[in-house]
């Protein structure tokens, strides 16, 4: 389980970094998703991994610590509203300047 | 518990809220909820100030949830210290963009609030991850803030910052998850006690996240080599939001002062710190020198307040955090203000805009190049007012350290060479004369509000210094407050030993 769950994240991460370095927004959006997924799912490693336990549940028996899924939850709301602006950002750069390159020089202020 | 903690949190989600709801196609309303808010938040802050300068530490527990299961607001001298700063500069920036900045889109006002908002929760907040709640909070506010008034430069601006902060943000989260996987907290205070008695084996991952966490704040407080992002933005943005922002900064070094004094302590975070901050006044004077807009030279008069700032708070000792304490109220006031300067001469040179290039000329307009005169005297940190004695404290405490030598040397240097670039860029601005001299044109009816912006933070300047006694004195009291983390320890996770023992 801590196998899988660590190469997923190493995967995730090392996409999203690719990507974020690449020169166009829409590129950096989906690699900047990409580690945001990465993140959720570190979080979630970092209170322990359990196979098949729910946290808040009557039954016995061993339990996942809460607290990690609950900060994954609000770090998932928060990276869709940052995503959701950020691609909005991007429509207002193709609508004023026609392209969403984030690597131009030619418009720096004189 | 002291319900009034809560408010300058609640105000602005209030004064946001309202302002979204009921000023909807009613700019009047608008504008009078916001600065209702804002004015409001005076007295607030200043009450709290008052009620944290004796030296109590207190701590409330929202849905009365006992830390370190619940979140916590904790009012500490240091938070209530910046509180009234950012009011201060909240009010002045507010009133000098009314009727100007408000008009270049939509939802102004709201996003303003919301911006203090969150400039306020992260500087009340006793928690991990509600502080990068409410680092997202500004963040989210100070895009939309940027990018407002529909301009290439500044979308792209906002692009970047954005862009730079959500990877700031992943790494903030890494170094959440780093920190709960090696203490099982993420309590101010309860990383602090449990910090120092971890198992060695997870030594290693509390380091890693320590530091990743220390980065984060370096990159929001513009810390070379992370600040590089800051000139470009700051610099097109509007004037009115340009001079909030640069309480922006002083988030992320007033976390690196919780993170080095209260939550890890043993990392040797100091002498990084230090070179790093040295490098940071170096960039600074150095871009000031370069800028070819006021607004720019503002921006990198930031970046040098940062420096200065951090090369003092790098000794963790009493003196070297009162002094930076001190300098933290008056440097972030000079550049808001100068920020506000450089808005107000862009809009009456007209095309000429806040580029340091003759212009139309200044004759029979006495207030402006006076404002400009005391801002500059401000930023550059000359007697008479506050920025010299927090200068002269930065040196006394540095004298008595390793490196002094280099404190004192890149400290003087980057303040000479910050007096050439403000003497120029003033004598450019409003001595000389263009050829093709346009006349200064002006929108007469939100003038008044203008002015009482500007001079709202100018005096606040200036009673700083006025009052540089008892200002120095709260500082020395936040510094021995900020060193005893037992108090903080105690003033948050009490009520737990107490219910417990």
């Amino acid at each position: 389980m801590e196998a899988i769950v660590a190469a997923a994240i190493g995967v995730l991460v090392a996409t999203g970094v690719y990507l974020v370095l690449r020169p166009r927004l829409f590129s950096v959006l989906l690699g900047i998703t990409l580690l945001s997924y990465a993140v959720n799912l570190f979080l979630l490693a970092a209170g322990g991994l359990m196979v098949d336990a729910a946290p808040l549940t009557d039954r016995p028996g061993p339990y996942p610590d809460p607290l990690p899924q609950a900060l994954v939850l609000t770090a998932i709301v928060i990276s869709f509203g940052m995503t959701a602006l950020v691609i909005v950002l991007a429509l207002r750069s193709v609508s004023e300047r026609g392209h969403d390159r984030i690597d131009d020089e030619e418009e720096r202020a004189p | 518990m002291n319900p009034l903690i809560l408010l300058p949190v609640l105000l602005p989600l209030a004064g946001g809220l309202l302002a979204l709801l009921a000023g909807r196609g009613r700019p009047g309303v608008e504008r009078l909820v916001s600065v209702a808010t804002v004015l409001l938040l005076l007295p607030v802050s200043a009450a709290l100030l008052r009620e944290a300068s004796g030296g109590v530490i207190q701590s409330y527990a929202v849905g009365d949830w006992p830390a370190p299961f619940g979140i916590v607001l904790v009012l500490d001298h240091l938070a209530a210290w910046m509180l009234l700063v950012t009011a201060v500069i909240g009010s002045g920036a507010l009133l000098f963009g009314l009727g100007r900045s408000d008009k270049a889109g939509r939802h102004f006002h709201t996003l303003f609030q919301f911006q203090l908002l969150g400039i306020n929760g992260a500087f009340l907040t006793g928690d991990l991850f509600n502080l990068f709640v409410f680092f997202e909070v500004l963040l989210i506010a100070s895009y939309a803030l940027l990018a407002h008034g529909s301009r290439p430069e500044r979308t792209r601006a906002a692009i970047r910052v954005a862009v730079l902060n959500l990877l700031g943000s992943t790494l903030f989260l890494v170094a959440v998850g780093c920190l709960y996987a090696a203490a099982g907290t993420l309590n101010f205070a309860d990383l602090a006690e449990r910090g120092a008695s971890l198992p060695a084996d997870r030594l290693g991952l509390w380091q890693a996240g320590a530091w990743l966490l220390v980065a984060v704040f370096a990159l929001k407080a513009a810390l070379l080599p992370l600040g590089f992002w800051l000139p470009g933005s700051y610099g097109v943005a509007d004037g009115a939001v340009a001079a909030l922002f640069s309480v922006l900064t002083k988030v992320g070094v007033v976390a690196l002062i919780r993170a080095g004094t209260l939550m890890f302590p043993d990392l040797e975070v100091g002498p990084v710190l230090w070179v790093a901050a040295l490098g940071t006044l170096a960039l600074g004077a150095t871009g000031m020198l370069a800028a070819r807009h006021l607004s720019t030279l503002a921006a990198h008069a930031v970046i040098l307040s940062v420096g200065m700032l951090l090369v003092s708070v790098a000794s963790f000792s009493r003196d070297g955090l009162a002094a930076a304490v001190f300098y933290l109220a008056h440097g972030t006031l000079a550049t808001a203000a100068l920020f506000l300067i450089a808005g107000r001469v862009a809009l009456v040179r007209g095309e000429t805009g806040d580029a340091l290039v003759a212009g139309p000329a200044f004759r029979g307009r006495v207030s402006l190049p006076a404002a400009f005169m005391v801002a500059a005297v401000a930023v550059a940190g000359l007697p008479p007012l506050g920025g010299f004695v927090a200068k002269l404290a930065i040196l006394d405490a540095a004298a008595r350290l390793d490196g002094a030598a280099w404190t004192w040397t890149l400290v003087l240097a980057a303040s000479l060479l910050s007096i050439f670039a403000l003497a120029r860029a003033g004598t450019t601005i409003f001595w000389k004369v263009g050829l093709d001299r346009g006349e200064l044109v002006e929108i007469p009816r939100w003038r008044p509000l203008a002015v009482t912006g500007i001079s709202l933070v100018l005096a606040a300047v200036v009673l700083l210094a006025l009052f540089a006694g008892p200002a120095f004195r709260q500082s020395q009291d936040i510094a021995g407050q900020l060193l005893d983390r037992q108090a903080y320890m105690d003033a948050v996770l009490g009520a737990r030993r107490g219910g417990g023992g």
